[in-house]
């Protein structure tokens, strides 16, 4: 088992043509992801990658079935990728795009509040690395191949410091069940809490890593739900000590602006909740193991 | 992107928000032009900088004649203004707003943020105006008054009303005021994308009006591609000048007080590339993210960048390629590398990482390799410290 995605998940790319997108899709289904076709609008009835193009998300999930999407759009055209995805009826859309207006998220987040819950498209990113499910499928624009499958969930807002974590617990021959990366904007689609709940109900994650940044109040809520409902080790990590205030460390939403948005503080916070917290970026791997060594 | 008070003003001002008249000056002869043009008995000169408390830092003054008013000038043009939001190195003074000075008798503080807990836009208010909002939530937090906007109707006029009762001791026609203003501030921060709007201190004037006597505006850089008017207001002077040439180069660079200088690609494994040299007992020069696409020629600006600061004693690579290809990157690092005056030490992971090893291995250069994030902190503390690790 995994969380979000697998072997069989119908997967669609949206903005499939363009150059990028076409390299990702093909590392996907390389990887083993069922890719069933994707968008372009203007472009539909063609064939590309050997998989059918339609012009829009409600035709390609009319005529494939797909229920997944991973979206290559450039930033002024998201938020609209965003809300098609979202009225299509797809389950889960994961958003590459770097740049996005945040009053567009902003706008987006409210759009889904449409939906009903239980039918809700649930959205990863924008600005991630995407998800994969170690050996069975990948939606998104990591190097697959430093992922061993495995037991252990990774919730991350960067995307190269997964990776780091992954390649850290893959040299203590630690694998990974699923691999998530909410991405590094201000608003994102789904946040670390909404993974954690994930990752709780799955039966083959047995404990999970959660790797944060300076900037909101997400990383704190996620630890005090994890106090309360969850039952499966949480090792914890915040990058950002070393940055000074009210400076945008890279990504839009890693920004100290208020109380509680510090590195130090958010550690802090999550070694109050009971989490495992990594000393440093160097030792995920080893406080994952010692995390572990518990169950 | 932030925008000097003038700017904020004019574009608050374009949105119904009533401002004091008031002319932007460069020189002390345009100055005291301004000031006897403007036609008034008392002046406000305000120095622009982007950065706020500078009434404390002697950038706000009041003048009672034109002549007055070109001395202000003199003495403030050119200068270097330290406030406590600039840190050490203050911010340049190269423009002079003059401004009518209207004697007034109470300050409300109005602020507009994009808050992520609830992502929403949240406007707050207090009667507490003139002092900094950090400031009223810890000292008057019942003196805070907020409402949420809901993004799908957005600010309705009943909100502003609740802010301005609340606010209290306001006549009938200033609440109209404070709710068309309020109303106004809203559509300029949500039609222009703004990321935080603050005007501080709203006044009651003498004669009863409402006006904004300053005004603060930040942009999302993500969305200034379909705002061109707010480009021509970007002032590269008020920025360092190396993040200013970084962004440039599509680098994100901050400079930091260490002297190993960082050379990282993604936001995330950069903030922890710092920390874990701090961990192994160093400090870090700045933050770089070379991003996605680390062509030799974006390598080699991120290495002339780093340079750029004396303090730097050793450069630490860490590239954990999953869209960039190691061997691409390891080419652009053997180049940049080969007229270098300081240690370099590289740790290189992911996509090609063999073939990204080989060519530093061949290269004949003095590189020091690392294989783990650990290794390459460790290394590049002890090069920094002239030893061998």
């Amino acid at each position: 088992m995994s969380i979000l995605i697998d072997e069989n998940t119908k997967v669609i790319v949206q903005g499939f043509t363009g150059d990028k997108a076409t390299f990702h899709a093909n590392e996907m289904i390389q990887y083993g992801t069922n890719v069933v076709g994707g968008v372009t609008p203007g472009k539909g009835g063609m064939k590309h990658l050997d998989r059918p193009v339609f012009d829009t998300v409600r035709q390609a999930v009319e005529a494939t079935g797909a229920e997944a999407s991973l979206a290559f759009v450039p930033p002024p055209f998201a938020a609209d990728a965003l809300m098609e995805a979202a009225e299509a009826g797809l389950k889960l859309v994961c958003i590459i795009t770097d740049g996005i207006p945040t009053q567009d998220m902003m706008r987006v987040k409210r759009y889904l509040l449409r939906y009903p819950r239980e039918t809700r498209t649930m959205i990863v990113g924008p600005n991630c690395a995407g998800i994969i499910s170690a050996g069975r499928a990948m939606l998104g624009i990591m190097p697959g191949h430093i992922y061993k499958r495995g037991n252990v969930g990774i919730v991350s807002r960067s995307g190269t410091l997964g990776y780091e974590a992954a390649a850290q617990m893959t040299a203590l021959g630690i694998g990974v069940s699923t691999s998530v990366g909410i991405g590094g904007d201000p608003i994102n689609g789904s946040s670390f809490l909404d993974h954690m709940a994930l990752f709780e109900q799955d039966p083959d994650t047995h404990a999970v890593v959660m790797i944060g940044e300076i900037g909101g109040p997400q990383e704190a809520e996620a630890a005090q739900w994890v106090k309360e409902n969850m039952s499966k080790p949480v090792v914890g990590y915040v990058a950002g000590l070393t940055a000074p205030k009210g400076r945008r460390m890279g990504h839009a939403g890693a920004i100290i602006s208020a109380e509680g948005d510090t590195a130090g503080e958010k550690a802090e916070i999550m070694k109050s909740y009971g989490l495992f917290v990594a000393p440093s970026a160097s030792e995920l791997g080893s406080t994952v193991a010692q995390a572990i060594a518990t169950l | 992107m932030d925008i000097h008070e003038y700017q904020a003003k004019e574009l608050l001002a374009q949105h119904g928000v009533p401002i004091p008249r008031g002319k932007v000056v460069y020189t002390p002869a345009e100055a005291a032009q301004a000031a006897t043009e403007l036609g008034s008995e008392l002046w406000a000169v305000k120095a622009q900088i982007h950065a706020g408390g500078r009434g404390k830092a002697g950038g706000v003054r009041l003048c009672k004649t034109p002549h007055e008013v070109s001395k202000v000038a003199e003495a403030l043009l050119g200068t270097t203004l330290v406030t406590h939001q600039t840190g050490p190195e203050g911010k340049i003074v190269e423009r002079l707003y003059i401004e009518v000075a209207e004697p007034f008798e109470r300050e409300i503080y109005l602020g507009f943020v994009l808050d992520r807990k609830t992502q929403r836009i949240r406007i707050i208010a207090s009667a507490q105006g003139g002092m900094e909002i950090e400031d009223i939530v810890k000292t008057h937090p019942e003196a805070v008054l907020q409402v949420e906007v809901e993004p799908a109707v957005g600010l309705q006029a009943f909100q502003a009303r609740e802010l301005a009762f609340g606010l209290g001791g306001l006549t009938l026609k200033q609440v109209h005021q404070f709710v068309s203003l309020t109303l106004g501030c809203y559509r300029a921060f949500r039609d222009l994308d703004a990321s935080m709007a603050e005007i501080n201190p709203l006044v009651v004037t003498r004669e009863g009006r409402l006006v904004a006597l300053d005004g603060k505006m930040s942009f999302d850089d993500n969305a200034l591609f379909r705002h061109p008017e707010l480009h021509e207001m970007h002032d590269p002077a008020q920025e360092d000048p190396r993040e200013a040439q970084a962004h440039l180069h599509g680098l994100n660079y901050v400079g930091l007080s260490g002297d190993i200088g960082c050379i990282i690609n993604g936001a995330g494994l950069a903030m922890a590339t710092m920390d874990t040299i701090k961990y192994a007992g160093g400090e870090p020069a700045n933050f770089l993210d070379v991003g996605g696409g680390a062509s030799p020629e974006r390598v080699a600006e991120a290495f002339r960048l780093v340079l750029s600061d004396p303090n730097v004693k050793a450069i630490l690579v860490n590239i954990f390629a999953g869209i960039n290809r190691c061997d691409w990157v390891a080419e652009g690092v053997v180049q940049a590398a080969r007229d270098l005056k300081v240690p370099l030490v590289v740790r290189l992971a992911g996509t090609n990482v063999e073939a990204g090893q080989k060519i530093i291995q061949e290269s004949g250069l003095p590189i020091i390799s690392a294989d783990t994030l650990a290794e390459a902190a460790e290394r590049a503390v002890a090069a920094a410290h002239g030893k061998n690790a």
